[in-house]
């Protein structure tokens, strides 16, 4: 403790009696508890990132591993038959693994660009319509609507993706591959809905009442007001609502695994069957050897995974702050 | 003419959103249509309370939603007291500018971002090889033991997956609990952890309540995480031991559309577990809202 222009002055503690000073120590003690629990987010963290990459560490390390899997083997284009050109192929269980991590981004990147080319105008359309034009009763039924389509589990969606999505696709552009990348996106963008519209929604209503006061007093009908004056304010956050579904959508598993055909093939038809990163280890977890090459290469995506989604979750969360600094900044 | 014109364009456009909302609560009524229609005939007593037979083929789904039902307690058992008293850190203990709270937060965003076959690697690599395998060695045992999958390992995974949804609803509730409530107890005497037991939290229960409705909801339809940390296809015994593999509805759901030999046989059984399913997450989140709903109202009569 510094104190200026006093001579020094020394704390003294309080003569406490001995049941008080108990009390004290029981206080300093539950107070350190709770708090060495808080760690326990943190630690949980820290421990995903820690035990997915010493697993996937064995491909840089173990000699086997990496004279299966090298960075050039995943990556860059192998020769699989002499005389044939070089190609990405996926197929880690053949009697000479194939492991190029290509087919499988192409796969994630097919299926999230289908499910975000239809959630994001429709969760934020929906956003737009539930935070500017919707009468407070209609608003009221939206909500919880959103909050029960998050609620249904994936493995459901995926269920209805398979059953009733791609019979109808196939019934109606009769279709080669009945599970594609469009049945599996689609899906996907059931769940990516909720996040996309909650994110946006927040975002909209965090805009104060003053900015539309004003752009209606100068004349600027409603919809005008809405896109010219709301959306703008609030686009850090309707940005973040999108770099969430986006993260969402490379993650998600189970619509993925069950709706997207599971084959591994580089092709830009989006109507071609599919594998996505996280189907991979869903599916091919279950069989694998422990310690094995292809075992530390499954973790390998996962933790490619993680990193991705570690990332795009950073971005949001700044995304989504700065729009609140920025709204209450201005003096709301 | 110009203004007109501008407005009618407007209007176009407005409903234009309105659409888009409308087709959300539309895709909702289809799915919940589709499910109710192919699943309501098939869902009697029987159903719910006989084993799969024929191959899966027949029968009902009681071991599923047994499994189920111990995996989604053993999950809130594990979580709740961690994620309440993180929350009550965050809220109650945390100074105002603490870094630790700051960095509590960002892993909880974080956390809730992580995609759920990671949580399900993570369980493999950590719960069942690290932490499993470690207590087999100690104790000794020659083959593995507590180095598999099994319901515990698979029930802490998921503990893990819905800490985020547990702290983040239980800072809510805290939040909701007036100030006043706590100067009150201080003044009167009480130390902060007689204030935080006997005003704090029972004001909070409600809240607190809706967040482990909102957790179990969500542990119990993941699947990603359990397919390889204790989930299984067909099992002849209920789950008896904190080892055991146990089936799972939403794992049984993925098993009957993917892998049946004969897809028009399973499609009744199918339809039917998905309704089980779908009922019992939509009761468990009307359950939240319900609770929600009433502490919301008692809050505003009190004020």
């Amino acid at each position: 403790m510094q104190s200026e222009g006093l001579v020094e002055t020394v704390p003294v503690a309080p003569r406490l009696s001995s049941v008080a000073r108990r009390r004290q120590i029981r206080e300093k003690v539950i107070a350190g508890f709770i708090t060495a629990m808080a760690f326990t987010g943190i630690a949980a963290l820290v421990l995903i990132l820690v035990f997915i990459a010493k697993e996937a560490l064995a491909i840089f390390l173990d000699a086997h591993a990496r004279e299966e899997a090298s960075l050039g083997k995943m990556f860059l284009p192998q020769v699989v038959r002499a005389g044939k050109p070089a190609t990405f192929v996926w197929q880690p269980v053949s009697s000479v693994p194939k492991v190029s991590m290509i087919p499988l981004f192409i796969g994630t990147l097919k299926t999230t660009l289908v499910s975000m080319v239809v959630a994001v105008p429709v969760g934020v359309a929906g956003a737009l319509f539930a935070a500017e034009f919707a009468p407070r009763r209609l608003r009221e039924i939206l909500k919880p609507t959103i909050e029960l389509l998050a609620g249904i589990p994936s493995v459901v969606l995926g269920f209805f993706a398979l059953m009733v999505l791609a019979t109808f696709l196939q019934d109606t552009f009769g279709l080669t591959s009945r599970l594609n990348a469009v049945v599996a996106g689609l899906g996907l963008s059931l769940a990516i809905v909720p996040v996309v519209f909650t994110v946006a929604e927040d975002a909209l209503t965090a805009v104060p009442r003053s900015y539309r006061e004003a752009s209606l007093a100068l004349g600027a009908t409603p919809w005008e007001t809405a896109w010219k004056v709301v959306l703008p304010a609030a686009a850090p956050g309707i940005l973040a609502a999108c770099v969430l579904g986006f993260g969402r959508a490379i993650g998600e598993t189970m619509i993925v695994l069950m709706a997207s055909g599971n084959a591994a093939i580089v092709s830009w038809n989006f109507a071609d069957s599919v594998r996505s990163m996280s189907a991979t280890i869903a599916a091919e977890m279950g069989e694998v050897v422990v310690g094995s090459p292809h075992y530390s290469l499954l973790f390998f995506i996962g933790v490619e995974l993680f990193i991705f989604t570690f990332v795009l979750n950073m971005l949001a969360n700044v995304w989504t702050r700065r729009v609140l600094k920025r709204l209450s900044g201005a003096g709301a | 003419m110009k203004h007109t014109m501008r407005r009618a364009v407007g209007g176009a456009l407005t409903s234009l959103t309105g659409f888009a909302a409308l087709l959300i609560v539309a895709i909702l009524a289809i799915i919940l249509f589709d499910v109710a229609r192919g699943g309501l005939g098939h869902v009697n007593w029987r159903f719910l309370s006989e084993p799969p037979s024929d191959g899966m083929m027949g029968g009902g789904i009681f071991p599923a939603l047994y499994g189920t039902a111990a995996l989604t307690l053993l999950m809130t058992l594990a979580v709740m007291p961690v994620g309440v008293l993180t929350a009550v850190y965050l809220h109650e203990y945390a100074p105002p500018s603490s870094l630790l709270a700051r960095a509590v937060r960002l892993a909880v965003v974080n956390l809730a971002g992580v995609p759920s076959i990671v949580f399900g690697l993570f369980g493999l690599g950590f719960f069942i090889h690290f932490v499993g395998g470690s207590m087999d060695r100690l104790l000794g045992y020659q083959e593995l033991h507590w180095g598999q999958p099994g319901i515990l390992w698979a029930s802490l995974t998921l503990a893990v997956l819905t800490l985020p949804v547990v702290i983040v609803s239980t800072e809510e509730a805290l939040r909701a609990v007036p100030m006043d409530h706590r100067t009150a107890s201080l003044a009167l005497g009480a130390t902060r952890s007689q204030t935080l037991a006997r005003v704090v939290l029972p004001g909070a229960l409600p809240g607190i309540l809706t967040g482990a409705v909102l957790a179990v909801s969500r542990g119990a339809g993941e699947v990603a995480p359990i397919l390889f940390t204790g989930a299984a296809y067909f099992l002849p015994d209920l789950p008896n031991k904190f080892n055991s593999q146990f089936m799972h509805l939403g794992y049984h759901t993925y098993v009957l559309a993917t892998q049946s030999p004969d897809v028009e046989a399973t499609q009744p059984l199918l339809y039917a577990t998905v309704l089980v399913l779908l009922a019992l997450t939509f009761a468990l989140n009307l359950v939240a809202v319900l609770i929600r709903a009433r502490t919301r109202r008692r809050a505003s009569a009190s004020h």
